[in-house]
């Protein structure tokens, strides 16, 4: 982008071109007083606070609506501006019921500066007051209070929950004085589009739209901002938690414009549901279980006894008899600290975690057809992609802050959207194609639309020579896969595959987004590299706003995979079984390692039934819930010797333990995360941990220290400089070039400025390489007897297995209860209403929940998510695993329904 | 049914002939204006018109429902061709003798004409209403059937689209609106020239035409007249503006409180489609185009042109701030062109006679004629149609025929809400785009309210403020909140509850929301109050200081009473009383109850002897 000069206030500044004269100000440190504009949002032009005299040009000029032109004269404080300004001022005043004692925005209040800026006369008009008729839209809400009495009717609200967030849940209504904003119809907020991501609260520049859980619980004056990075899904929002230190509390959670990769916007997670932190039923205590029930106890009792029941079971069935679990919630530093402690205190290569059970199949597949599984291009780019394909990601619901960039992609004109999902999403609305393919067809529809390509000429001839490897080969696995086949298989029509597919291919760069809905299948890799191909044969890997993008589910699960918390490679996908590799560690960790690579999760869990695995150390992880099949995960935990789970709740995991260890949560430790789009972003503490709970690294230490491994590091940065020099690509990675927007990686130096997209040039494996893929239906089909297929998800308002979700007061009341979702259809042959109880039975189990009766799934299929302890999805699902990755099958299994 | 489309321009000349030869079989017209005067019975009218003359021998009499004849106040007019008779204030009892006397036997009946200076006045030339106007927009109105394009044809209309499509470049066009002088005829004043080319030169294929059919000043309905009484008219002159501009899609946005002017136009819409005069290839040129109409849901403010796109968008009517004009993002963000409705009856005018001859007509404050619609204390009102320049005055009092019953004249509100008051100091102003201003009003889209010594400018200030301040979309600061604390302190004022500080408020208030506000609306907004206390404070001054109302009208500062000596008893006063509030036995003096009395006039209204004082 070209910048340009112009002149504002007799200084020549330079902005680029396209901004307007506002931004040019208030990027050149010229702050001129302005209440409706935000920079996420178009130009409002209401406040009429940020006129300017601009030379040659009639009257006064709203800055924020005017492009800043080359050689442009701006004057931004003369005595005319200067009274407007007071004049528009006290008429705001007028109408906005000044009551700053009692009101939470005091102290961040725009009309509150400007008023005392331009010194107004407060008095110089009478009060108006608007007559409201309707009842306030938002009185049942939990999270957002509205009051037209303090509205100063700068759209703010209005504006980012149509332009940014894209929810049209507020709006205005009636005229002139009587102007307010609220809902259409006046419903209740509830009752409208409303997601609650609050971002109406965010940006309200006076105090008229609330954050109700903070009212009352401290003032601006008295609040410490603390950036941090969220801790629930993968996108890494950065957040401020408003820390009242006195108190020790958390008061609410804000977000500024203007920081990658949220630019400001959170969802109703990060915005509202971190009160889980305070929660009175925080682990503050270690616990160790006798004869069948908990109590209290000593870090050093605890600790004494974790240490001799790991040290004699290692003794006892050697090395490979313990595991353990490190988590995707945990930091990078802990997840370091563990692999190193499970590597070279335990002596296993016997560590996973969850991102087993989400993206395994895109760290397997996206290695072997690039060389580096991980998002190939960043967050920011999605909005400036021609043409989007989503196939198997809720987006809007589970990784909220990138729906809405995608949403604003497609609504600004720009983007073409091409979906395919099972459920008809959210983001189906603004599909120009959408395709709801059968659970687990994804190969055939994906080989379908690299048939069309092929047959019509479309692929790119000269990135398949220069750049790719082995194109014969799907060139012939694709053959047979003609759109009226595949259409059979997958359920939908062939003119809608032949259409996704010219438009994928023709377009100067398509991004495909993925997550779960590819993964967790047994064939996960698979169709994982079946998208891996269609990216190749149509040149859009390797270039700006295209790639192939999967969305990573957990805060730190890209971090925990990148620091080796898995079992077959050490920090930075170094191979444990590469005699190199084990050298290289060995040195540097002064332990004897072993070089056989370990067991997943689920292969633990039937180590552990079968009794060859004796003990495991968890941490921060809940498979009680998040595996599948979890009868059987119960009987395999209650088999073994001796678990330890250390975590910030009990939870449902947790109970079955031997010894409980509480940790510190996200809000109460440094570190790094490390996003989706592979931003190592860092973590700050903000309030002290809740009585004796400590960081996961330090406990791991003490466990390490105790069993004779010495392993002490000052703190977090210190570990964080350990990884850099022992992981490549974290090479040039420390804390003191984090305090910006983080770094995404490969990173190799000091110098290195960080990657915004891979395979620029070069896959990192050298050329990409295409895999012939075969369609294989899913492992378990409905029959006679369990005539329904159960798909599984997660939802915008939960997360995971809701230990923090399920204790946050707002996140409750929005969604108190699982269900499952069936079509009306399948409810009218139930015989059952919204709401009414059904039995969901699997051939591994069975679940009471409630039925939410809705088209979002087509006849035949239904849709449970797995948060809810009550009637867990994962009760019901199959272990059914991917050959290579190892991931269960979650998207696909078949059950019975009973009214 | 034969194809009624028109292949090229040699199609429509005939098209024209062929309409002229089967006009000629027809002896006379009897023109029924069937729009404004429907409300004072011209349906009834022209049914009994059509009874009578559904007899044997009586074929060559034609019954036509046109549009407005102009002069509303002797409603309802018909118009008798070919001698061009006017008659007003017809009714269906009259019908046997206009067919016996004039149709049959071409006589005059004298108590239907205009009475000019004592004299029956039958045609316009010797009606001064008529003879004072230069009636070019307005040329046809009145004279053809809006519902029927043969007639607009024979009138000649689409000659000038066929002429510019199929003979000139889109620049010639240009040039020709430029040199013309024409400026935009929905108040501002913009040169429409000027404006077409910055549409036509703003990058990109995808372009929009838009009529701007909003019409919202109260009393105003020029725009009206012209869609419902040629709505073909305004469909030529869009033709020819999109084919100036690159635009293959138009927009009429009219006013869904329009129904008669909705349905001819959704009428002449379809006949233009079926003719070939929209659509693709438009007469063998290679231009397509075609328009379509939207009714707006009754907010003044959508006649700003970014609230009206924004209507048109499917979203809240707000105007947002400019640049970037239409003519680089418009409607759904692409070049557009918004001209109101009476500019763009003026541009068949000006490609069919040139735009010098245009240009000769007006000065330079303006060029072309102006249609204004004329109301309030004036003894003719209507549509009035002038070159621009002609003084207040001659539209007043020559063409208006002055203040009735004996009043004088005290000034005059042009421009509507947005305008000011011109006093009868400034009669002789020559009412152009820049005259006008010099006086603080704007000329607006032309509604000229006249009023006389009965009326309280204090009040017309506080009225027009209401009305502006409902009618504030509550988007900028000033418009929402200082048009509410304006009109507020104009209801204190005429409450009697005024203070010597509120003038020094209302002006500097006043002068803060025209510099502050977002769109014209607000921008314009105090113009009533600024010129009102310009030209008027005195009366500002007896409300606040004395505690009275000279034109006795503001309510909280009058009493009504009746002079004892003056009453005759007759009870009408009691009778039309709403609130009995006045007691008196028959032929006795009344009285009336000061505590009762809701002021609201009725008695003075009725008293035959002026018995009733407003002090």
């Amino acid at each position: 982008m070209k910048n340009i000069e112009l002149t504002i206030d007799g200084k020549i500044v330079s902005v680029e071109q396209g901004k307007s004269v506002l931004d040019a100000a208030l990027e050149n440190g010229v702050d001129i007083p302005h209440i409706c504009y935000d920079p996420r949002l178009t130009p409002t032009g209401s406040c009429r606070l940020c006129l300017v005299e601009i030379e040659g040009q009639r009257g006064l000029q709203t800055s924020c609506s005017r492009i800043a032109e080359e050689g442009m004269v701006v004057s931004t404080e003369t005595k005319e501006i200067a009274k407007s300004r007071k004049s528009t001022l006290e008429l705001m005043i007028s109408e906005h019921r000044m009551v700053c004692a009692t009101c939470d925005a005091d102290g961040d209040c725009l009309l509150q500066d400007y008023a005392y800026r331009y010194h107004v006369n407060e008095d110089r008009f009478p009060k108006i007051k608007p007559k409201v008729k309707v009842p306030n839209f938002t009185n049942y809400h939990k999270a957002i209070q509205y009051d037209p009495t303090k509205c100063v009717r700068c759209m703010r609200c209005v504006k980012i929950c149509e332009e940014v967030q894209g929810a049209n849940a507020i709006t205005l209504r009636e005229r002139a004085g009587q102007v307010l904003v609220t809902t259409a119809f006046n419903t209740d907020l509830r009752d409208s589009s409303c997601e609650s991501c609050g971002q109406c609260v965010g940006v309200c520049p006076v105090g008229a739209m609330t954050n109700k859980p903070a009212v009352k619980l401290g003032k601006v004056k008295d609040l410490e901002k603390v950036l941090t990075t969220c801790v629930y899904c993968g996108v890494g929002c950065q957040l401020e938690l408003n820390v009242d230190r006195k108190n020790n509390r958390l008061v609410k959670v804000t977000s500024t414009p203007g920081i990658i990769p949220n630019d400001g916007n959170t969802c109703v997670k990060g915005r509202f549901g971190m009160d889980f932190i305070g929660s009175p039923e925080r682990l503050t205590h270690p616990l160790i279980k006798e004869n069948g029930e908990f109590r209290k106890a000593s870090w050093d009792e605890a600790l004494s006894l974790v240490v001799s029941k790991l040290s004699s079971l290692k003794a006892e069935f050697g090395p490979d008899a313990l595991a353990s679990f490190s988590s995707a919630k945990t930091t990078n530093e802990d997840n370091y600290v563990m692999q190193r402690f499970t590597r070279a205190v335990l002596g296993t290569n016997n560590i996973d975690h969850c991102a087993r059970l989400c993206h395994a199949s895109t760290v397997t597949g996206l290695a072997k057809s690039f060389g580096s599984g991980a998002m190939t291009n960043s967050i920011a780019e999605i909005r400036k992609a021609p043409v989007i394909f989503v196939i198997g990601s809720n987006t809007t619901e589970n990784h909220p802050v990138i729906g809405i960039t995608i949403r604003q992609a497609v609504r600004s004109g720009d983007t073409q959207l091409i979906l395919a999902d099972p459920r008809k999403i959210s983001l189906s609305g603004d599909a120009g194609i959408y395709m709801q393919h059968k659970p687990g067809t994804d190969v055939a529809l994906v080989n379908a639309m690299m048939n069309v390509i092929i047959s019509e000429g479309l692929e790119d001839k000269e990135f398949i020579e220069t750049r790719t490897e082995d194109y014969d080969l799907v060139r012939k696995a694709v053959e047979r896969f003609t759109p009226e086949m595949a259409a059979g298989i997958c359920g939908v029509s062939a003119k809608s595959i032949r259409e996704s597919a010219r438009i994928y291919a023709k377009a100067s760069a398509a991004s495909i987004i993925y997550s779960m809905g590819i993964t967790q299948h047994a064939t996960g890799t698979d169709n994982v590299l079946s998208l891996a191909n269609l990216a190749m044969l149509t040149g859009n890997v390797g270039k700006e706003n295209a790639g192939v993008n999967p969305l990573r589910g957990q805060n730190n699960v890209q971090g925990a995979c990148d620091m080796g918390a898995l079992p077959d490679v050490y920090p930075g996908y170094q191979k444990v079984d590469l005699p190199e590799a084990q050298a290289k560690f060995q040195k540097a960790w002064n332990a004897e390692l072993s070089i056989k690579p370990g067991l997943t999760v689920v292969e633990i869990m039937h180590a552990a039934e079968a009794k060859e695995i004796r003990g495991i150390y968890i941490v921060g992880e809940n498979p009680m819930l998040s595996d599948p099949d979890l009868n059987h995960v119960r009987q395999a935990l209650t088999a073994l010797d001796f678990l330890v789970v250390q975590d910030i709740f009990l939870t449902e995991t947790a109970e079955l333990a031997d010894v409980v260890l509480p940790a510190t949560s996200f809000a109460e430790k440094d570190g790094t995360f490390t996003n989706t789009e592979r931003r190592v972003q860092r973590v700050r503490k903000a309030l002290d941990p809740p009585g004796e709970a400590r960081e996961d690294w330090r406990v791991i230490c003490d466990v390490a220290n105790r069993m004779g491994y010495e392993m002490d590091f000052e703190d977090a940065s210190a570990i964080q400089d350990e990884i850099a020099s022992l992981a490549p690509i974290y090479g040039g990675i420390t804390y003191d070039r984090l305090t910006g927007v983080g770094l995404q990686w490969p990173c190799h130096d000091k110098n290195h400025p960080g990657t915004k997209f891979l395979h620029s040039k070069k896959f990192s494996r050298g050329k990409g390489k295409f895999y012939q893929v075969d369609y294989i239906p899913p492992q378990e089909l409905p029959d006679e007897e369990y005539p329904f297929i159960l798909t599984t998800g997660r939802m915008l308002e939960h997360w995971h297995t809701g230990t923090m979700t399920r204790r946050s007061k707002v996140l409750d009341y929005l969604e108190p209860e699982g269900f499952i979702e069936l079509n009306p259809e399948d409810a009218v042959k139930l015989g059952v209403s919204e709401g009414g109880v059904l039995k969901v039975k699997s051939r591994r189990g069975e679940i009471d929940v409630p039925a939410r009766i809705t088209e979002k799934v087509f006849p035949g299929c239904v849709f449970l998510t797995f948060h809810f302890k009550e009637n867990p999805a994962n009760a019901l699902t199959i272990a059914a695993l991917d050959p290579i990755a190892k991931i269960p099958e979650f998207k696909a299994c078949a059950v019975s329904i009973h009214a | 049914m034969r194809d009624k489309k028109l292949k090229n321009y040699e199609d429509l000349k005939s098209l024209h002939k062929e309409i002229d030869e089967e006009k000629s079989k027809v002896k006379s017209r009897v023109l029924v204006c069937m729009t404004g005067c429907r409300a004072k019975g011209a349906e009834e009218l022209a049914r009994t018109f059509r009874e009578k003359l559904d007899v044997p021998g009586m074929e060559e009499i034609e019954v036509v429902d046109v549009g407005c004849h102009g002069q509303c106040s002797r409603a309802p007019l018909i118009m008798i061709e070919p001698e061009e008779l006017l008659y007003g204030d017809v009714k269906p009892k009259d019908v046997d003798e206009i067919i016996e006397e004039t149709l049959i036997n071409g006589r005059v009946i004298p108590r239907l004409c205009a009475e000019v200076e004592g004299r029956a006045a039958a045609k316009a030339p010797d009606i001064p209403f008529y003879s004072g106007q230069e009636r070019d927009v307005l040329k046809n109105c009145g004279r053809i059937d809006p519902q029927k394009i043969e007639d607009a044809v024979a009138a000649g209309s689409y000659d000038a689209a066929a002429k510019a499509l199929t003979t000139l470049s889109p620049e010639d066009v240009i040039t020709i609106v430029k040199d013309s002088g024409l400026r935009g005829r929905g108040g501002a004043g913009f040169p429409t020239g000027l404006k077409w080319g910055f549409a036509q030169q703003a990058a990109g294929n995808e372009k929009y035409l838009i009529c701007n059919a909003d019409e919202g000043d109260p009393g105003a309905f020029m725009d009206r007249a012209l869609l419902e009484g040629t709505p073909h008219q305004v469909i030529e002159g869009m033709l020819i503006a999109a084919y100036a501009i690159g635009a293959n899609n138009g927009f009429i946005y009219v006013r869904a409180e329009y129904p008669i002017a909705v349905e001819h136009v959704t009428m002449a819409l379809e006949q233009a489609r079926e003719y070939g005069l929209l659509g693709n290839n438009i007469l063998n040129s290679g231009f397509d185009f075609d328009i379509q109409l939207r009714k707006g849901a009754g907010a003044f403010v959508c006649g700003e042109e970014t609230a009206l796109i924004a209507s048109l968008e499917g979203k809240r009517g707000m105007p947002r701030p400019r640049p970037p004009f239409p003519a680089n993002a418009g409607f759904r963000g692409k070049p557009t062109n918004i001209n109101n409705v009476e500019t763009l009856a003026n541009i068949p005018l000006i490609i069919e006679e040139g735009s010098e001859a245009f240009h000769a007509k007006g000065n330079e404050g303006g060029r072309g004629t102006k249609i204004f619609a004329l109301a309030g204390k004036v003894k003719e009102t209507g549509l009035v149609e002038v070159p621009m320049g002609t003084t207040l005055r001659q539209i007043v009092f020559d063409v208006g025929g002055g203040v009735p019953d004996g009043h004088t004249f005290k000034a005059a509100q042009i421009g509507g809400p947005s305008g000011g008051c011109v006093p009868a100091q400034h009669l002789d102003l020559p009412l152009d785009y820049e005259s006008v201003k010099e006086v603080g009003a704007i000329m607006g889209s032309g509604g000229l309210v006249v009023m006389d010594d009965r009326t309280c400018m204090v009040d017309v200030a506080r009225f027009f403020l209401e009305f502006t301040q409902k009618e504030s979309c509550g988007k900028c600061v000033p418009c929402r909140v200082g048009t509410r604390q304006l009109a507020d302190i104009l209801n204190k004022i005429c409450d009697g509850k005024g203070e010597p500080k509120d003038l020094k408020k209302l002006e500097s208030l006043a002068k803060e929301v025209k510099a502050g506000s977002l769109c014209g609306l607000g921008q314009t907004a105090p113009n009533p109050v600024l010129t009102t206390l310009e030209f008027f404070r005195d009366e500002y001054e007896a409300h606040i200081n004395e505690k009275r109302c000279p034109a006795g009208v503001c309510k909280e500062l009058i009493s009504f009473s009746i002079t004892v000596d003056d009453c005759i008893g007759c009870g009408l006063c009691k009778k039309a009383c709403p609130v009995d509030a006045i007691t008196g036995d028959s032929k006795q003096p009344h009285f009336i109850d000061p505590d009762a009395c809701i002021k609201c006039g009725a008695c003075h209204e009725v008293c035959p002897t002026n018995a009733v004082v407003i002090s």
